[in-house]
């Protein structure tokens, strides 16, 4: 366990993409001082690219649809990630972290999970977020903090808890303005391969799954066509506090989840997204953080 | 940060991951245990003030329900495309003061059944003699259930019999024969229906017939044009069937007044029932739609129906709505509404609905269903109020359960991987994956909701002896001895019927109320009772359909607990009159006639 100050984000919007930028506007010449602050105005941080997407989503969602059972259940549970976040930053960091971070697992949560009753959603909101601060090893913490929450939820509660599984209305288009406006985000938070990678594999191997079980196709790929797995594949899966650094390595894990989730599948897991990102997530950052060790240790070539 | 400080946030987190999970686990265990025990225990009736017992077959009654048979493209899928058509109706056809009922097979060919009570507690089928026993012949559809009411004012009790097919009308002749006037009265010629009720919407005297599509009209389940049939939604879903408002002529024929009334839902509706939730003394219309947000339909004084189930607050969460029925659940005058859904561990938790109305003839609705300790049933279908203990507060029975296939199999993975998709995948029946004989919710308990008069309700149905696990559909509730207590008919799918019998505790009285408009209609349905006794009042109101594929005895019961007394008894009639009674004799049926 660390007590670093990684405030770490569920969402793509890296701190160290936005260290580095407030780095290179600190280094530039006075005279373009003006200029860059007209700028930054303009344009938007990275970090709050996420929670403006899931937000949008949310919105999209309720608004159109009316997805949520009830605005209290996802206020509750952006509230409770939001305050476990801010004690348990200043407790074990010793300063107020940005809050972006719980936002979105707030949110997500909110979204993902269902329950007749209030109880699930802060319980599930402060796992989730307690588990950035508790689980960690090597300084990071292994598990996306809404994957990890909503996984134990739905394990260990499923009388009271079940997941998201509604589509998008009756038409295409809420579904492809989310998945177009994902993709823009994530592609400028250089983090769209991971998602692609990952769609390609789960058809690819609804496809197997079908050759396998007999059942069609369509019905097997179904799926991926609901906004429980734009949240999955743009949210979790793509966190960078949870994800290998290299690319290559990136798209990997974003197969093996894919792979896993088809065994999970296979064994009629209705829960299977969330098991197989559970359980590949933190073995392969452990895997990877295990050789960079091994790579700085003394003698090493 | 100390380690102390961080031991101490760790071991909270591994508390709250664990901790309430072995506490619930703890309290289900503890509970089961206190059921068993209670199970062995003699004293159910002095414990619970009643007990079910199950004598269908002691009372010749002797009948399986059997599904409707279907294209054979749809054989992959044909449990869950056959799953209705079990239902119950209640009725005194003979006018002979015993309730007898009706029942409806789906197979092409099956015989429908007409139970008359003898009055000695045997009941005998007379379907065949009178008429109404072969209305699956092939060609026709399938039947879906049933309903009554006087429709020419003439005494004695009419049929509906509405079907995914040609709905029938059938005009009772003095309780000896059933005289077939379909062809003649402006019914649809096809309609997949799914539900239908009386109602007198205009206030003339005549009862008029609302009809709610399930399916597209266009589609024939025994012959398929295309294999797009499905919702385009499970929860979205607006391309189920038309629904028909017919006006009663008074001579056996009916006016379509549907474009003029306003109601134009395509939405999947099972369940559907009529009062005046708005206290204007026109009755109003609640859909309970399958795939999809219920409809409130308020009628704007005989002249249109205007949905307000968004504004009311009853239209914003889609779920699966598959049940219609009314209580007084607080005894205060407020009639709430009672929604069946799905629930199932671990996969889908909707939940059942009730709807409680924010006053009394307020069309604002909060959901109190979790709250009152109702919400979580199983897959749910038909439900009814009534008072089975006689304590002076109505109960709740529900009956769960969708296919009981194979045991221990499961489609549970199937069905929600193909419900999440779109509609251009999940409306298609070739993109579903095949259930090979794996049960959907099969073999589920049933509930049976003691109300306790505060708000809470406890279920007992394993205690109090409702234990079969038949897939449950229509529920009735009845007198059928008259004797002041409620029994329960079950109508099951590819079951049999069920008929509990309820045994009281004596010393728990009761009153009952058999209405007969004049001026209104004859059935009296839309007509409200209140009966007022010792600082307690309940609110009644006669409907026709109730629950699911379900009419409940047309007679008004009330418990009245250990009180020997009733103050007053308000009765209010469809035509406007009022009506009051002062102190009427208790632990008998008054039978009341509208003044002229």
């Amino acid at each position: 366990m660390s007590t670093t100050e990684s405030t770490d984000l569920e969402s793509s919007a890296a701190p160290d993409t936005v260290a580095t930028s407030v780095k290179s506007e600190l280094q530039r010449p006075l005279v373009s001082t003006s200029r860059a602050s007209w700028k930054s105005l303009l344009t938007l941080e990275n970090r709050f690219l996420a929670p403006i997407l899931i937000s949008c989503i949310l919105l999209v969602g309720q608004l159109t649809f009316g997805f949520l059972e009830s605005w209290w259940q996802t206020c509750l549970a952006i509230a409770v990630a939001i305050t476990c976040e801010l004690v348990l930053g200043r407790l074990m960091v010793g300063k107020f972290p940005h809050l972006a971070s719980a936002y979105i697992s707030g949110i997500s949560v909110g979204i993902l999970i269902r329950s007749p009753f209030l109880w699930p959603f802060a319980l599930c909101a402060s796992l989730s977020i307690m588990s950035k601060y508790v689980l960690r090893w090597r300084n990071r913490h292994l598990w996306n903090p809404s994957n990890f929450g909503v996984s134990a939820m739905l394990f260990l509660y499923p009388a009271a808890v079940a997941s998201l599984s509604i589509q998008w209305g009756n038409t295409l288009w809420p579904m492809l303005v989310v998945w177009c406006l994902g993709s823009l985000i994530i592609s400028r938070l250089k983090r769209f391969h991971i998602c692609l990678t990952y769609v390609i594999s789960f058809i690819c191997l609804a496809g197997a799954r079908s050759a396998l079980t007999g059942s069609p196709f369509l019905a097997n790929v179904a799926p991926l066509t609901g906004p429980m797995y734009q949240l999955f594949v743009f949210f979790m899966i793509t966190d960078p506090r949870t994800t290998v650094s290299t690319k290559r390595g990136q798209c990997l894990v974003a197969f093996l989840i894919a792979l896993v989730e088809m065994i999970l599948r296979l064994a009629e897991f209705i829960h299977a997204p969330y098991y197989a990102l559970f359980l590949v997530g933190p073995v392969a950052l452990a895997a990877e953080l295990a050789m960079k060790r091994k790579a700085e240790a003394p003698g090493s070539v | 940060m100390n380690r102390l400080q961080r031991t101490l946030i760790t071991i909270i987190f591994a508390a709250l991951l664990v901790g309430p999970a072995a506490y619930l686990r703890w309290s289900q265990e503890s509970g089961e245990r206190a059921s068993a025990a209670s199970e062995s225990s003699p004293d159910v009736l002095q414990r619970y003030g009643f007990r079910l017992k199950e004598q269908a077959r002691d009372a010749g009654v002797d009948f399986t329900h059997q599904p409707l048979r279907l294209d054979q493209r749809l054989d992959h899928i044909a449990p869950q495309i056959a799953a209705m058509g079990a239902s119950v109706s209640v009725v005194d056809f003979d006018q002979d003061g015993w309730q007898d009922f009706y029942v409806t097979n789906s197979a092409s060919g099956s015989m429908n059944g007409l139970y008359r009570n003898l009055g000695n507690g045997q009941f005998v089928d007379v379907a065949r003699e009178v008429g109404l026993a072969d209305l699956n012949k092939p060609g026709t559809g399938a039947c879906m259930g049933s309903v009554w009411a006087d429709i020419d004012n003439d005494d004695d009790e009419d049929v509906l019999v509405y079907k995914w097919g040609r709905p029938e009308l059938y005009r009772n002749d003095r309780g000896e024969r059933f005289e077939r006037i379909t062809d003649s009265s402006g019914l649809p010629d096809w309609a997949n229906l799914g539900c239908a009720t009386w109602l007198d919407y205009d206030r003339d005297g005549l009862i008029d017939l609302f009809l709610a599509g399930y399916w597209s009209e266009d589609v024939r389940l025994e012959q398929l044009k295309t294999t797009r049939i499905m919702p385009e939604s499970f929860e979205y879903a607006n391309n189920g069937g038309r629904k028909w408002l017919l006006r009663n002529n008074g001579d056996g024929t009916f006016e379509d007044a549907t474009a003029e009334s306003g109601i134009d839902s395509t939405r999947w509706t099972l369940a559907v029932i009529s009062a005046d939730f708005n206290g204007d003394r026109f009755p109003d219309l609640f859909l309970s739609n399958d795939y999809g947000v219920s409809e409130l339909f308020i009628n704007r004084q005989g002249d249109r129906f205007e949905e307000i189930g968004k504004e009311s607050g009853i239209g914003h969460a889609p779920k699966s709505g598959m049940n219609a029925a009314i209580g007084d659940v607080l005894n205060q005058g407020r009639l709430a509404i009672y929604e069946s859904n799905i629930s199932e561990e671990g996969v889908l938790l909707q939940g059942n609905n009730l709807w409680f109305p924010s006053a009394s003839g307020a069309t604002t609705y909060e959901n109190l269903a979790s709250v009152m300790g109702v919400e979580l049933a199983g897959w749910s279908f038909g439900a009814q109020f009534g008072d089975l203990d006689n304590n002076g507060f109505v109960d709740l029975y529900v009956t769960n359960g969708y296919v009981s296939g194979d045991r221990g199999t499961s489609y549970w993975y199937d069905f929600s991987q193909i419900t999440g998709g779109h509609r251009n995948i999940i409306s298609d029946t070739d993109n579903w994956p095949d259930m090979k004989g794996r049960s959907l919710a099969g073999y589920q308990p049933k509930r049976v909701w003691l109300n306790d008069g505060a708000g809470q309700f406890q279920d007992v149905a394993q205690l109090i002896g409702a234990t079969d696990r038949h897939d449950g559909r229509g529920v009735a509730l009845v007198d059928l001895d008259n004797r002041g207590a409620l029994d329960v008919l079950v109508a099951n799918q590819r079951g049999p019927l069920l008929m509990y019998r309820n045994q009281v505790d004596p010393q728990r009285n009761w009153i009952a109320f058999e209405l007969k408009g004049t001026r209104s209609n004859r059935s009296a349905i839309g007509t409200q009772v209140q009966v007022h006794w010792k600082n307690q009042q309940q609110l009644q109101e006669l409907v026709a359909a109730s629950g699911y594929s379900a009419q409940n005895q047309r007679r008004l019961h009330f418990g009245l607990g250990t009180s020997d007394q009733v103050d007053k008894v308000s009765i209010l009639w469809p035509s406007g009159q009022t009506q009051e009674l002062s102190h009427p004799a208790i632990n008998q049926t008054h039978r009341i006639e509208e003044p002229k």
